[in-house]
């Protein structure tokens, strides 16, 4: 009734509020931390997967230096091979006849450039990449041979300066994803004179507009060739587009110049200037550097020697085959085929080091310099690595890519080195953020954050988590499978009672060894395996929803994994082989190449049913097999899995 | 700035162990396993032994769900079944441990029913929990 009675409720009423709001908080904070977590294991996994799958690739850099001193002397008269995989003197002349011949038919309703280019041009592509239109192969390989010439005359390391009023934007991994592209020219501006760009590598692999990213970029290039700076990055090479998805794209797009346009891509790729200097000051390349980085040496270099960064020179000398498990020896008999000047065709061993250390490392919080074995190529690197290079050569920063980061940016080693990764949800839809840096001197670089999205609105944090750690999973579970005789090897060794379980340390020591992936396996485990009551883990349920596809059923388990496993290397290596992009390859190639193959990566596997599971297969034709097909037909059944039935194939 | 990333990065571990420490509670134990002169950043070997401790106590357990529950229908007395945008973000932004911007935002993407505006508490709770298992 009066004035105090009625206070005092209202107190007890908002103390009762202040409480209930306080425990919604407490549980929001709590369980949003917990789907973080899950963001962050998910991230991890994938991480692990790509990086593993990297060095599965420079492994196969060494199995191609191995091939060759095998593979020519088993089958003299391929030098073939050998001029396809290290000639790179085709004639320009060639080149350009071919080119001009192309017609571009009437029926043509894409977009057609005028040049010499203009901004216009660049509008044009963009609005025209938005009606997912094709360019045609004629005015792409305009672009390129217009986009080598000017190439050709920059040096290994521009040298940018800025000012106050002319703040320059850095950018780094596209990765093939345009949305990202059209999404930062959109909020930072076109480029142009007073609007200057750097992109730092990884325009292509993985997203599938890898083309079009790259005519865009190219077009401004040629319209702003002195405010549009592009670095090379470790996938600016053919042997990782063979892998990570570029080279198909090419193919598929363009069925009857995709070839020409590979090649000439090839070449560009090796006259990508490999950084930039801003300010004398940041220094802005693709991966990261090593203690023995040497900045004048790769001023010097002539970076169009590398054809790609995963062919290391062939040693000349005894003294240098000792690397990387080259197990070859000494005897270099395939010289032969080499000897028409092609020693000065390429870099010296340690100029190759070099560039592989820019394009491949990445910095740690640990101090030194170490391989880096995540990805089986460059090295990890310190905070005492960056201050000593930093300071050798009067540098106050280091502008990097190369690793995917959950805010599309990371500062580490006290501010001296940033990460910046451009290629929104990279792995999966909801799975980071992309950014950008704008900097000028004398003032701190400033971050623009982004998330490209196919919804108007952004679907809740937890549902974009469930889809981001499903699919994480799947690939783990996919690895898993590839390697199921190992991992139940190395489980039945400690399993000494023949029990069938294993304790979580137990079963964790096992993953890791054998997978090699660095995940923490106990927080995954819930995901991976059923636990007994008492905390024990059931190993063997892992394998229960999940099977690899038997393309032939009486063929042993074993060599079906062995395929599975290796795939992705053996279609490189079959692509690679077949230089004529017939799709087949002879079985007598075929056995060589198993045979090689199972040598040098030291595979234990009962291959006489080789031959049976090829005939079976009936893929030969005329002798020959269409190894595009054979290897598709060993794919991974996810049981209880609803997307997996859509995917089936009928056998 | 990095002390504030790094900041935020312990809260979300701490979490994700299970606990459910207040933003105070929180602090408290950031400054128990802090550096002497704050770097921004934790070390592991002061981390753990004060993170066991917190674990083995069972010092603060997450919120049971009825209790969630309890608390969602204080806010709404004349007991709706469900609260509007406006009074969810007068409660969370400006009483208690308030919301961020963007924390705010996270949550209400997830638990507002665009038609009518509101959020249906009881759904929206089971639905939570149902995710985190």
């Amino acid at each position: 009734m009066g004035c105090g009675t009625s206070s005092s409720m209202k107190d007890k009423k908002s103390e009762k509020a202040l409480k209930a709001a306080l425990v919604i908080q407490n549980w929001y904070r709590g369980h949003s931390a917990q789907l973080k977590t899950r963001q962050r294991y998910a991230l991890t996994i994938f991480q692990s997967i790509e990086y593993a799958d990297e060095q599965g690739q420079l492994e196969l850099s060494n199995f191609f230096s191995f091939m060759l001193e095998n593979y020519t002397r088993l089958l003299e008269e391929d030098s073939e091979l050998v001029t396809h995989l290290f000639d790179s003197n085709i004639q320009d002349k060639d080149r350009q006849d071919y080119w001009v011949l192309i017609d571009v038919p009437d029926s043509y309703c894409g977009p057609r450039l005028q040049f010499p280019l203009t901004f216009t041009d660049i509008d044009l592509l963009i609005e025209a990449f938005k009606q997912q239109q094709i360019l045609h192969a004629y005015y792409v390989l305009e672009v390129l041979f217009e986009t080598k010439k000017l190439l050709q005359q920059m040096p290994n390391f521009t040298h940018i300066k800025t000012s106050p009023s002319k703040e320059i934007t850095i950018c780094g991994d596209l990765h093939g994803k345009l949305d990202d592209l059209f999404l930062i020219y959109y909020k930072n501006g076109l480029p142009s004179v007073s609007n200057p760009y750097v992109f730092n590598g990884d325009f292509v692999d993985r997203g599938k507009n890898s083309m079009e990213i790259l005519m865009i970029l190219f077009v401004s290039f040629l319209v702003y060739p002195n405010d549009l700076h592009l670095n090379r990055g470790n996938h600016e090479d053919f042997m990782m587009n063979m892998r990570y998805g570029f080279t198909n794209e090419v193919l598929h797009k363009y069925k009857l110049h995709g070839k020409k346009i590979l090649q000439v891509l090839e070449d560009i790729y090796t006259w990508l200037p490999i950084g930039t200097i801003i300010d004398n000051e940041i220094l802005v390349i693709h991966g990261g550097i090593s203690e023995s980085t040497d900045l004048n040496l790769l001023h010097r270099i002539e970076r169009n020697k590398l054809k790609s960064v995963l062919m290391p020179p062939i040693p000349i000398d005894g003294d240098h085959a000792t690397e990387k498990g080259n197990k070859v020896g000494t005897t270099i008999t395939a010289r032969g085929i080499r000897t028409n000047g092609s020693l000065s065709e390429q870099l010296t061993k340690h100029e190759w080091e070099q560039v592989i250390d820019i394009l491949w490392s990445d910095p740690r919080g640990k101090r030194g310099c170490y391989p880096n074995t995540g990805r089986g190529g460059g090295c990890y690197f310190g905070p005492d690595i960056t201050s000593k290079i930093l300071n050798k050569y009067q540098l106050k920063m280091l502008i990097r890519s190369h690793e995917c980061k959950p805010e599309g940016y990371e500062i580490c080693h006290d501010g001296k080195v940033i990460t910046v990764f451009s290629a929104s949800n990279y792995y999966e839809e909801g799975s980071n953020r992309g950014a950008y840096i704008r900097v000028s001197s004398g003032t701190p670089p400033r971050f623009f954050q982004y998330q490209v999205t196919r919804a108007t609105c952004l679907r809740p944090l937890y549902q974009r988590m469930n889809a981001v750690e499903s699919r994480a999973i799947r690939m783990l579970k996919e690895r898993m499978i590839s390697q199921k005789t190992d991992l139940i090897r190395v489980f039945q060794l400690q399993d000494s009672s023949k029990s069938g379980k294993l304790s979580v340390g137990q079963w964790a020591f096992s993953m890791e060894n054998i997978l090699g992936l660095n995940l923490p396996w106990r927080s995954l485990s819930s995901h991976l395996v059923t636990t007994d009551k008492d905390g024990n883990i059931d190993y063997m349920s892992s394998f229960q929803d999940i099977h690899i596809q038997k393309p032939v059923k009486e063929v042993q388990s074993t060599l079906i994994e062995t395929v599975y496993r290796y795939r992705s290397d053996l279609q490189i290596i079959f692509n690679v082989i077949d230089s004529n992009h017939s799709g087949l390859i002879s079985m007598e190639e075929f056995r060589s190449i198993w045979k090689l193959f199972k040598s040098h990566y030291r595979v234990c596997v009962d291959d006489s049913q080789l031959d049976e599971l090829t005939e079976r297969m009936d893929l030969n034709k005329d002798g020959s097999i269409d190894f595009n097909e054979f290897l598709k037909a060993f794919y991974v059944v996810h049981k209880f899995d609803k997307l997996s039935k859509s995917d089936t194939k009928v056998a | 700035m990095s002390q504030i990333i790094q900041w935020i990065e312990i809260g979300t571990i701490i979490r994700s162990l299970g606990c459910c420490p207040s933003e105070g509670e929180l602090h408290d134990l950031i400054a128990e396993v802090e550096e002497e002169e704050p770097t921004g950043y934790i070390r592991f070997e002061k981390f753990l032994p004060v993170m066991t401790e917190v674990l083995l106590e069972r010092r603060y357990r997450p919120i049971p769900e009825d209790i969630l529950h309890r608390a969602f229908e204080v806010l709404d007395p004349a007991k709706r079944g469900f609260l509007s945008k406006e009074e969810l973000i007068k409660y969370m932004t400006e009483v208690g441990e308030r919301f961020s911007q963007e924390e705010m935002e996270e949550m209400l993407s997830a638990a507002i029913d665009p038609e009518s505006n509101s959020i249906h508490y009881k759904d929206y709770i089971t639905m939570m929990v149902v995710d985190e298992n």
